[in-house]
């Protein structure tokens, strides 16, 4: 499970690395958000991966703590979801006012050999 | 009244009413002037009232923790000098603020100008009551602040922009260096508390730190105090209204350094350092000062110079390191704000009715304005030194400290000489003053006809010329006392013995007051039709601090832009490349050094099952395939990462994080949505035909970042591959797991963490989701489509042209008719999904669901309604108020957790409880809700707020695609 899912995360960095150096904003646009998948799914598994325990408390009394699945990657994780929908909101309509204003859709708003 | 109430109100009741001062309409002139006034006027009240506490020695204290675990407590404690210089600035504002009621124009956001005056009252009255020295440093920065608006408060005019920069640069600079000297200080006393510190006088300066504490605390003082060499700010604030020159740039503001000096003189002075330090600057300053306010031919100009000249008189004072020399410091500080205010106050009466400030145009002005022409008078007597006047006593003392102090060190043989010299200076520049703007010929060509001001202006020019003769004549009964708690709030006990008395006999000192003021009075006779002919003064004209500075502003500005220009990639593709390798360097250096910690005993690993392994397979295929296709085929590429998306989102799923994979999947829908309406507005690209050239430079090219892209893959692979196979032995998870129930009130660990324990964090996610949102907003308000996606789609022209062809039909018909049978689904869907949303944010404290997953489900409703039935149609059936929501979801978030102040709790903390609900029966009831109701609302705004800013854009009216000789025209 650990391999797959390493390798997994592996193949969204390289994807997006590779989208962040083409010179396409639409293309960056989907490099940030394969690559914010990796850094979401990283930081999941630094809490280790353990199937059939979400850190949901069941029952009275004093809890086990070795039940349930490390809460804490799951919280910062949460957040950090929304907060790249936000950041790919926002650099969406960047790249859009930037090619109403220069007429290119080329990250450095001109074409090359401009 | 209690002490804590009389003390609370010169140092809260200002701010309170700057901010009730914004809040009225900019023509209110009276009721913001009235405000002020009573105001001041209260402090002022409530200070006297504490005299007699003050006057019994032990100073009146009030304290609240601030930074309890950096020891640094917020104290108000007034002694004997904050007492005096409290009086000063509350006194001589409420003086201000009446006298700029008749100064200002009504034509001028009044209100805006004594709110800002308020705050700084505030935060002077702060500064001089600090019992903490961060919280000293703190209220510093805060009067340079507000200085730097008052400066800049008529900011059309360029002048007014530049001064307060350059103001604001070199006080604020002086403040950052207090902050240092001050934590230097702390952490050599062991405390920041003020009793403590002038406690430690001997620990202090023992210490290997003195030296390092000394100058950063110096460099503080003699900025803000407008010493030689960072005197040239202060004629450049002139360009401030009069009352501000006439309030912070005489008698309050450039007195903090002063009042610092003194403050910190029990455990700071005596020493050589601080012997050079101080008594070189103070004397440079009198020196450079006195002889520069000789040749100014502005009446400010002219103040000032000589404000300069008389602060470099304070620090010299304070320079010297004597009990005596100390107590005449005091008191000229005293002496030096009631005559110069009054000055400033003339100057801006002067140039309120004459339309003028230049020496060389003014003349005769006695005849017209008499009263004010015998109020500077007097004045301008007290600030030459001239006897039976206050200016005259504390030139007497410092005359008599220079004397005492002839011998021993470098300074002192020359000490009685410049001593005199500076005071026949400030005689020479007084009678320039007096004598080029009251007497002489009628004055001619004048913008304005010169009168009397208006009853109540002049009227706190009367009253400080009244203290100057007051003090000047009956020194001991009325200053006295008062002078006398200040001194010994500083000086201890041991005070040494000095007398108030107008006559002392036939001493030195006097025979060297004669002697400058003859001198000075003849200098004039003799040289005044030169000094007044003269562009710049003689000598020191040359040297001009403001150019320096402007230079360096330049040096600055310039420096930045070469390193701009060298290390900042013109080109983003390259930067970027640098910065990914720089990365991959970073950690192949940091994992060659430390290992990557693979320990074979320990390798914890579960063997790959069929399913995970086939998921990944997909989602793996899914992200090449996205990166493949997103340069020409964008709408495949947004499927795909949509692909990429679920399958991460199943991973939530499969290794316990319910909430997790809920809120991905949420998100997925309103990303895939976003991205569609953006395709829209983007060009259509086609492989273009290269030159086999460029062509095989694109190639490798890509074959270079492909290498890229695969080591840093294969490296976060590698790494998390590595921290998965250890063994966790988190302690945080322990804990939260531990408490989420006993203290938080809820069962979902995940959630409580969100809303309760680290809530604050969750505050500030929300607030940048609202400013992500507005910033979207305001981007597209001014958004110009590019010339090519002006048109209509090529859909929605064919859908057109097959209704315009067919007569039975209305143009829209046939997408109305395609739309028909989603509508019909989405709009019942509506209400099921507010339901849904609902139900995810009841559960969210026990069970998996809670205000973000509520929040984005609520926004898919509304944002479904959209593609349904188009813009129009919602808004004309909905209340869409995305920027209400944005507001109130981050108030009802801050509200909630502000609530638990009045409690006593800290910020954010959370109560729970079950209550007896009839019908519901026991339910849970947890302060988080509430919190979590405002993340809700936010979330759903910005959301909202996003996707409708976008989508409105297709409201707009499409034009025909422009021929494009039109745009060659243009260019």
């Amino acid at each position: 499970m650990e391999l797959v899912l390493a390798l997994g995360i592996g193949v969204l960095t390289a994807a997006g690395v590779w989208l962040l150096l083409r010179p396409r904003t639409f293309q960056v646009i989907i490099g940030l958000s394969l690559l914010g998948y990796a850094v979401n799914l990283f930081i999941f598994a630094m809490g280790r991966l353990r199937a059939g325990a979400p850190p949901v408390l069941k029952g009275e009394g004093p809890v086990n703590p070795a039940a349930y699945a490390d809460p804490v990657p799951q919280a910062l994780v949460l957040t950090a979801i929304v907060i790249s929908f936000a950041l790919t909101a926002l650099f969406l309509v960047v790249l859009l006012t930037s090619r109403g204003i220069t007429g290119s859709d080329h990250i450095d708003g001109r074409e090359p050999g401009e | 009244m209690p002490h804590t109430f009389l003390l609370l109100v010169p140092f809260g009741a200002p701010f309170v009413a700057s901010l009730m001062a914004i809040f009225l309409p900019s023509r209110a002139r009276n009721a913001a002037a009235g405000l002020a006034w009573l105001t001041s006027l209260a402090g002022l009240l409530c200070l006297v009232a504490l005299f007699p506490a003050v006057a019994s020695g032990e100073p009146v204290r009030w304290s609240m923790a601030w930074l309890p675990t950096l020891g640094v407590n917020f104290t108000l404690r007034l002694d004997g000098l904050a007492w005096l210089f409290a009086v000063m600035v509350q006194g001589i504002g409420a003086l201000v603020v009446l006298y700029a009621r008749y100064y200002m124009s009504a034509d001028d956001p009044v209100p805006r100008f004594f709110a800002f005056l308020l705050a700084f009252m505030g935060a002077m009255t702060g500064m001089v009551m600090a019992g903490d020295l961060i919280q000293l440093a703190v209220f510093w920065e805060l009067t340079s602040l507000f200085s730097f608006l008052l400066i800049g408060y008529w900011h059309h005019n360029a002048a007014a922009r530049d001064g307060a920069r350059m103001a604001l640069t070199v006080t604020a600079a002086g403040g950052l260096c207090l902050l240092a000297g001050v934590v230097v200080l702390g952490r050599i006393v062991g405390s920041f508390d003020l009793d403590v510190v002038l406690a430690s006088g001997d620990l202090i300066k023992n210490s290997p730190w003195y030296l390092t504490a000394l100058i950063l605390i110096l460099a503080g003082a003699l900025t803000k105090s407008a010493q030689f060499p960072f005197h040239f700010w202060l004629p450049r604030a002139m360009a401030a209204p009069t009352p501000v020159s006439a309030y912070l740039h005489s008698a309050t503001m450039v007195k903090a350094g002063v009042f610092l000096l003194i403050r910190l003189w029990p455990v700071l002075a005596g020493t050589d350092a601080w012997y050079v330090i101080v008594s070189t600057a103070g004397m440079a300053t009198l020196l450079f000062g006195a002889w520069s306010a000789v040749f100014q031919n502005d009446l400010k100009g002219l103040l000032a110079y000589s404000t300069i000249s008389h602060l470099g008189l304070i620090t010299l004072l304070l320079g010297l390191g004597s009990p005596l020399a100390a107590v005449a410091a005091i008191f000229h500080t005293v002496n030096h704000a009631t005559f110069k205010a009054s000055l400033f106050m003339a100057a801006g009466v002067i140039d309120h009715e004459t339309g003028t400030r230049d020496m060389r145009k003014l003349s005769g002005l006695r005849r017209s304005m008499p009263v004010t022409a015998a109020l500077a008078i007097v004045a301008a007597a007290a600030m030459a030194g001239v006897p039976l006047l206050n200016g005259f006593l504390s030139k007497e003392m410092f005359l008599a400290e220079a004397v005492a102090h002839t011998g021993g060190r470098h300074l002192n043989l020359a000490l009685p000489v410049l001593a005199t010299v500076a005071s026949l200076l400030s005689v020479l520049y007084s009678v320039r003053f007096i004598h080029q703007t009251f007497f002489g010929p009628p004055p001619v060509d004048l913008p304005k006809t010169p009168h009397e001001p208006a009853r109540w202006m002049r009227f706190p020019i009367e009253v400080l010329v009244g203290l100057c003769i007051i003090v000047g004549v009956l020194p001991a009964i009325t200053i006295g006392p008062i002078l006398a708690v200040a001194v010994r709030s500083v000086l201890g006990p041991d005070v040494p013995y000095y007398s108030l008395a107008l006559w002392h006999g036939f001493s030195l000192p006097l025979v060297m007051s004669m002697i400058a003021l003859v001198g000075g009075v003849t200098a004039y006779k003799l040289l005044g039709p030169r000094i007044n002919a003269s562009q710049r003064p003689w000598v020191v004209g040359r040297f001009n601090g403001a150019r320096a500075y402007d230079r360096a502003m330049r040096a600055f500005n310039n420096g930045a832009a070469w390193i701009v220009q060298r290390l900042g990639a013109a080109r983003q593709q390259a930067r970027l490349r640098a910065i990914i390798l720089t990365c991959l360097l970073a950690a192949v250096l940091a994992s060659g050094m430390a290992g990557l910690g693979f320990d074979e005993a320990g390798l914890t690993i579960q063997r790959p099952g069929l399913g995970f392994t086939l998921l990944w397979i997909i989602g793996g295929s899914c992200a090449i395939a996205a990166a493949w296709q997103a340069k020409y085929h964008r709408l495949a590429s947004v499927v795909l990462v949509g692909g990429a998306g679920l399958v991460s989102c199943l991973t939530f799923v499969w290794f316990s994080a319910p909430d997790l994979a809920t809120t991905q999947m949420l998100v997925e829908v309103v990303t895939t949505v976003l991205l569609l309406i953006g395709l829209r507005w983007l060009p259509k690209r086609l492989p273009g035909l290269a030159s086999p050239q460029q062509e095989a430079k694109a190639r490798r090219r890509r074959a270079s970042d492909l290498a890229i892209a695969i080591l840093a893959g294969a490296g976060v692979a590698l790494v998390a591959f590595a921290v998965m196979t250890r063994p966790s032995a988190s302690p945080l998870a322990r804990y939260f797991l531990d408490h989420a129930y006993s203290e938080g009130g809820g069962r979902n660990v995940v959630n409580v963490l969100l809303v309760d324990f680290r809530a604050f964090d969750t505050l500030g996610e929300i607030t940048v989701l609202g400013i992500v949102g507005l910033t979207i907003w305001a981007l597209l308000r001014r958004f110009r489509p590019a010339a090519d996606s002006l048109g209509h789609t090529e859909q929605k022209r064919i859908q057109d042209d097959s209704d315009d062809r067919r007569e039975d039909r209305k143009l829209g018909d046939t997408l109305s008719e395609t739309m028909l049978i989603p509508r019909v689904v989405m709009r019942w869907l509506f209400p099921f999904i507010v339901l849904l949303a609902l139900h995810l944010f009841l559960r969210g404290h026990d069970l998996p669901g809670g205000g973000f997953a509520a929040g984005v489900t609520l926004s898919i409703a509304f944002i479904l309604q959209y593609m349904a039935s188009g813009a129009r149609w919602v808004e004309e059936r909905l209340e869409i108020r995305p920027l209400v929501w944005i507001g109130g979801g981050l108030l009802i978030a801050a509200l909630s957790g502000v609530a638990s102040w009045l409690f006593g709790y800290p910020l954010l903390t959370s109560w729970f409880r079950y209550v007896d609900l009839p019908l519901i029966g026991k339910t849970p009831l947890a302060s988080a809700v509430v919190f979590d109701a405002g993340v809700a609302l936010l979330v759903v705004g910005a959301t909202v707020l996003m996707l409708v800013a976008i989508a409105h854009q297709s409201l707009r009216k499409s034009r025909p695609v422009p021929p494009v000789v039109a745009e060659e025209d243009a260019v």
